[in-house]
């Protein structure tokens, strides 16, 4: 097992250095740049410093309709954009009032954990990658690839859907994409075994995660992490249960939780096998809303203008990566006053400073990756 | 609690600190008394508000103020609380929070960023999106775009178009 270096002070003399890794670096998902201040190999603080993909979101959904801000909202998290879509549609439903047919919320339920087992793959494998496991990855990215072709099949785009609308989805699901899942899960099921006995129980990638950059719950909470991150710490918190919305209230699955099987609690081999228990409880997800999914008109809900009334809401939803929140001010005209997107991974990157310190700078990219980053909704 | 219960608790331990806006489930604080009903929704046993979920800076124009919209939320207790506090224009600030609760450390730095909220007390109060010699907040509603940054022309050149 992994521990804290320890360098005794009066036996070596050291001198702080300054490092900069990134902005361009494979192991930061992105263009993200991180100041470390090392004490030899062994991280003392890191400040990182983000904003090299801020593409004004806020900004320009001030000038947009309510309804063209839904393309936008797909390019912050391009690994889930399903997520985001789903997210904005649900905030804008609670602001205006708008009941959604029951047909819609399966679908929306079914995209979204196919999405949500996209974007883990995607963790995962990545995951993988920082740490020396390159075939991993590429098993993960082709069992991502048909998840893909499901969508694109769905609404003829790969990454960026614009699928889930205010009040509705944009097209029905296609002829075949039930059967289709159907196969998918089944070819799926026996792959996630696969990953265990490749990845998961490994014992030199349990060498390098287990134990490492232990994150604990108080202050996963006080940070305001969220998602898998937070759960790994062994926090039993998910918006899916604790304040359900869609069709979730009748599917049954569990919350999977963080609880030290490799080291402690809140490691980033827990924070990795929560995100794998995550796709199996996705998968059963899926399984019992293809068996329900009532017929319906998917259009019947979406309105023809949307003009919410004045108010403000505060909406959060359970993403890939942890909540996402959309605070709208809208002053009753048909673009908002302010639209705020509280991002998941911009709130989960902040804790990397508490949890890396001390640790090894190879231990940094393994705490990085377990994080799970996407760079567009840090920066928006 | 729902609202109406969280208020009574707060107008029993710190009277005449808190307002309501109209009907809205939301209390308003003064800048000045908000390092006391800050700390106190985080200690008061009844309370416990943990996680602060969001921290937004907006500008109505209305009335020449800015506001922050801080949601909070309460793990332990599973109830939530939305907090405004409106600040004039000409010299905004409001005490800083990050040291209660640590995820406000990064967003009253977007707060500030996009909105020019100084908040008192922030560890480390600099720009985070935008690059450090960036000029002005671009988020307020008189903001106006300048037309280069560093030599760069920002404003979208057309007439390769026409």
């Amino acid at each position: 097992m992994s521990t804290k270096p320890h360098i005794d002070q009066s036996l070596v003399k050291t001198e702080e250095m300054v490092l900069n890794m990134g902005p361009q670096h494979p192991s930061t998902h992105g263009v993200l740049r991180l100041k470390i201040h090392t004490d030899g190999e062994v991280v003392s603080k890191i400040e990182p410093i983000i904003g090299y993909l801020h593409r004004c979101f806020e900004k320009h959904c001030e000038h947009l309709g309510y309804e063209q801000i839904v393309p936008f909202t797909d390019r912050c998290d391009y690994i889930a954009s399903m997520h985001m879509n789903h997210g904005y549609a649900l905030a804008m439903e609670r602001l205006m009032g708008i009941e959604v047919p029951p047909r819609v919320e399966y679908i929306r339920v079914i995209v979204g954990e196919l999405q949500r087992i996209a974007s883990h793959l995607v963790a995962l494998g990545t995951f993988g990658l920082d740490i020396g496991a390159i075939t991993p990855f590429t098993w993960m990215i082709r069992d991502r690839e048909r998840i893909l072709d499901l969508f694109e099949n769905l609404c003829g785009a790969r990454l960026l859907y614009n699928y889930i609308w205010v009040g509705g989805v944009s097209h029905d699901l296609p002829e075949k994409f039930i059967r289709r899942t159907k196969e998918f899960i089944d070819y799926f099921t026996p792959q996630m075994d696969e990953f265990d006995q490749l990845l998961t129980f490994n014992k030199i990638f349990i060498e390098r995660t287990a134990d490492v950059g232990i994150l604990p719950p108080d202050v996963a909470i006080n940070y305001g992490v969220t998602g898998p991150s937070l759960r790994g710490s062994g926090v039993k918190w998910d918006l899916r249960k604790d304040e359900a919305y869609s069709a979730y209230p009748e599917l049954e699955f569990d919350v999977p939780v963080g609880t030290g099987k490799m080291g402690s609690v809140g490691d980033c081999w827990d924070r990795y096998w929560v995100r794998m228990l995550e796709m199996r409880e996705s998968v059963r997800i899926i399984d019992q809303a293809l068996k329900s999914i009532p017929d319906g008109d998917v259009r019947a809900a979406v309105p023809k203008k949307v003009r919410p009334p004045k108010g403000s809401v505060y909406s959060r939803f359970e993403t890939a990566r942890g909540e996402i929140g959309y605070y709208i001010i809208s002053d009753g005209k048909n673009i908002p006053v302010r639209l705020k997107m509280r991002s998941p991974a911009f709130c989960n990157l902040s804790v990397i400073s508490e949890i890396a310190e001390g640790w090894m700078i190879s231990d940094l990219i393994a705490i990085l990756g377990s994080l799970d980053i996407v760079l567009g909704e840090i920066d928006r | 609690m729902d609202f109406a219960n969280i208020k009574k608790v707060l107008d029993v331990r710190c009277p005449d600190l808190i307002d309501t806006d109209g009907d809205r489930p939301s209390i308003m604080v003064k800048p000045e008394s908000w390092g006391i009903v800050s700390n106190l929704l985080k200690t008061d046993p009844d309370l416990t508000f943990d996680s602060l979920m969001c921290l937004s800076g907006f500008d109505l124009v209305e009335d020449d103020h800015l506001g922050v919209a801080y949601h909070f939320y309460s793990m332990d207790k599973r109830h939530d609380l939305e907090v405004i506090i409106r600040t004039p224009k000409e010299n905004p600030s409001i005490p800083s929070i990050a040291n209660i609760w640590r995820a406000a450390d990064w967003h009253e730095r977007e707060a500030y960023d996009m909105y020019g909220i100084i908040f008192e007390g922030h560890p480390d109060l600099k720009r985070i999106l935008l690059p450090d010699d960036w000029e002005g907040f671009p988020l307020r509603k008189d903001y106006v775009q300048a037309d280069t940054y560093q030599g760069i022309i920002i404003k979208k050149d057309k007439t390769y178009w026409k």
